[in-house]
Parts: C-alpha cells; structure tokens; sequence
C-alpha cells in the first residue's frame, strides 16, 4: 500500500512576484460621513487571492478593516466584494489572474454598506424567504410524519439542478440593472430558486408562490440583461431561470401549459444490501 | 396574477403591432411589388387622395382601430412599467395607473370615432 504525503511547498512558491495597490472603500458610520478610499501596498506570492490579501491587510496594517468571509474555496458564499468592476467572490479570484496593479474593492453595489466591505444582505434575505424557497405538499401529514421517500427520477432532477447551486452570494442583485432602480423588484436570487422549487417534481407549491412570483415587481421587471448570469459563480443561470417562469405563466394564460405529475411516495427501503464491488469504508479516524 | 394578464395582453399587442405594421411598411414602401401583383392604387400611396381612399374601405377601417389599440396598449404599459421601476408609493402606483388607463382609453375612443366617422362619411373631408 502506498503512502501519499502532502506535496512539499517549494521556497520559490512563497517568493513575493509583485506588489500590487489594494485601493479599498472605508466607510465606518459612526465616523465617516461619506466612503473614503484607502490604499494599501500587499506583496503577492503565486497562488495568492484577493481574500488573502485582504487578511494580509487585517494581520498587517490596519486590523480594522471589515469584510465577510468563512470558507475560502467559493461555497459558502460570504466574500462578495466589487472588485475591479465586477462583483465578484474574493476567495475566488487570484490577484495575478486579475492582470492589474491596482485592484480597486468596493462593497457590493445595490445594499446598503454596514462597515467597509460589508454589505447589508437583510433585504436580500427577506426577498429570498418571500418566495417560500421549500418544499411545499398538500400531504402535510406526509411531510410531517414521512412513511417513505418522495420519487424523483434522475430526468426530474436535472430540470433544475442547476439552480440548486446557487450559494445566495448577493452578486446577481448587485449586478442587476432592474435592481438599481427598483427596490422592491424580486431580483434574480429568488426568482430563480421560485423556479427551482415550481419544477421540483416534489413541490407542489407552484400556485402559492405565485402572487408574489407574478406581481407587478416580480419576475415582469426582468428586463433580460443577462448581468445575473454573466457574474454567478457558481454558473448558476438565473436570467434563464426568469424567462422560463415567463414562459411558463404565458402557456398557462394560453392553457397550453404542461400540467406537471404529482410525485408519489416510495416506501422505505426495508433491507439495505450493500453492492459488494465497492470497499467498505475506512474505520473513522475521530471517534 | 392581474399583472401577468397585462403582461400576456402586452405581448399579443406586441405580436399585433408587428403584423399590422409590416402590412403598412408594405404598403408603403413595396407599392411596385403590389402593382405587379395587381393590388396597387397606381399612384403615390402618400398622397391625401390616396389615404383618403384607403380609409373608406372596411378592411382598412377595421385594420387602424385594433393597430390603434394594440400600439395605445402596448406602448402605455411599457411606459408604466419603466415608470414603476423608479421605486413609487402604492398611491403614486395607483394613480398611474389610472392615468394611463383613463388616458388610453380617451385616445382609444376618440381615434375610432374618426375613424369610423371618416368611412362612414366620406363627403366630410
């Protein structure tokens, strides 16, 4: 059996390649009455994200300096910052990759700003939970007390898997142009996670989602700019999202719509047989 | 759901729109092509002789009032919903869209009735 060691970090990894001007946008409200812009000087090593050097920053030169972030590998969704004109996941962008001296960090545009580079995602949230973005059944006695599991086939799954991925970063709201202008329109986010659960073969919520989903600030603002999509990183594709739920409303004002099947429930299986041509799995390390 | 019925109607006014208005960017622009099809005036389809021609006939009659509608519908509901975008009270909502209910509707009407009046008077202009 062979043993696999991590690979060795190599001296020139660690070699600072340039320095590049980290321009970020201050803004603390019980000091500053209006943002500021502060330059800081990072040294940037191979490898090195936009993330990093923003800890560099905060471990270096200015503690204070505020942002979100948890995972560090685009999943969790936190570290959303404008950068260089774009919104974008500062984890997920290499400061070379970026080809730039200056990397201009900005808050996310269309929240408002908590401190630095912290936006305020509550009406995000709130937009989100309007929707009822769950399963919703007419069997609640099922869902409460399941006696088996709900069917999906591996067709029914790939209706909308795509727009499971989607780790409500906020970047699609602050790239819209609808969102700009119209505070109370829905945004991308929750339109399509709307649509996500509608073609759920499980969901049967379709029609209570629908009064906010169609109101006069739902998904007939979209104006079809793509902008939601062009910056998910996730590859998500919520403009998509929103011309099918178009799609799907004008049919059914056509009563030309597909009516979609009611799932039925699957009992439990009784005896699990595991397949044999797949080893078991190892004794747990951390008991 | 009120507002998906006004937007299903702005998109079958939309489809109209580009029916009628390929008929008249046709019949406008293409009057040689209807002329050697036998459907031309022979003269010049801009001048008063020839409008005032067309608009005795019924099948032109009929054809103006729904572009009338189709674009008055179309095109008020495309602006309400630019205006909405600018984050107005539900009071300032309403109003609008009152206004241009109320507003479309007056020129809806008047644009038939000279219509109508035109063909069924033709001694009148």
């Amino acid at each position: 059996m062979s043993e696999t060691s991590a690979p060795e970090v190599q001296s020139s990894d660690l070699k600072v390649i340039k320095n590049v001007t980290f321009e970020i946008l201050r803004y603390s409200p019980e000091k500053d009455e209006a943002p500021r812009a502060q330059k800081f000087q990072v040294p940037v090593i191979k490898g090195m994200t936009v993330l990093d050097g923003l800890l560099w920053i905060k471990e270096n030169l200015d503690a204070s300096l505020a942002y979100r972030s948890s995972c560090r590998m685009g999943v969790c969704g936190s570290c959303g910052m404008f950068i260089n004109g774009l919104p974008r996941l500062a984890c997920n962008n290499q400061i070379v990759h970026l080809n730039a001296d200056t990397i201009t960090i900005k808050p996310l545009p269309n929240y408002n700003i908590i401190r630095d580079l912290v936006p305020d995602l509550e009406g995000f949230f709130d937009k989100h939970e309007s929707i009822q973005p769950y399963m919703i059944r007419e069997q609640v006695e099922e869902l409460n007390n399941p006696t088996g599991e709900f069917f999906q086939s591996p067709d029914e799954l790939v209706d909308y898997i795509q727009f499971a991925y989607c780790i409500k970063c906020g970047l699609c709201l602050s790239a819209c142009p609808t969102v700009a202008t119209d505070d109370n329109f829905i945004g991308p986010q929750a339109l399509a996670q709307a649509y996500r659960y509608n073609v759920d073969s499980r969901d049967e919520g379709a029609k209570e989602r629908e009064e906010e989903l169609y109101s006069s600030h739902g998904v007939w603002r979209c104006h079809f700019a793509g902008a939601c999509s062009d910056v998910c990183p996730k590859g998500v594709d919520p403009a998509f999202a929103i011309q099918l739920l178009k799609q799907n409303m004008f049919m059914q004002k056509l009563h030309v719509h597909k009516q979609k099947p009611a799932t039925h429930v699957i009992p439990w299986v009784a005896e699990h047989i595991p397949n044999e041509k797949i080893p078991k799995a190892p004794e747990r390390t951390v008991k | 759901m009120r507002e998906s019925t006004l937007w299903f109607w702005h998109i079958i006014a939309g489809a109209v729109i580009f029916v009628f208005l390929g008929l008249h960017m046709f019949i406008m622009h293409l009057e040689s092509i209807l002329g050697f099809l036998g459907l031309g005036y022979g003269g010049d389809v801009t001048s008063a002789q020839s409008v005032f021609m067309r608009s005795q006939q019924g099948f032109y009659m009929v054809t103006y009032i729904v572009l009338l509608g189709a674009a008055l519908y179309h095109g008020l509901y495309g602006f309400r919903n630019i205006l909405f975008e600018l984050s107005l009270s539900r009071t300032l909502e309403k109003i609008i869209n009152w206004f241009f209910a109320l507003g479309g509707l007056a020129l809806f009407i008047y644009g038939t009735y000279v219509t109508v009046f035109i063909f069924f008077n033709p001694t009148a202009v």
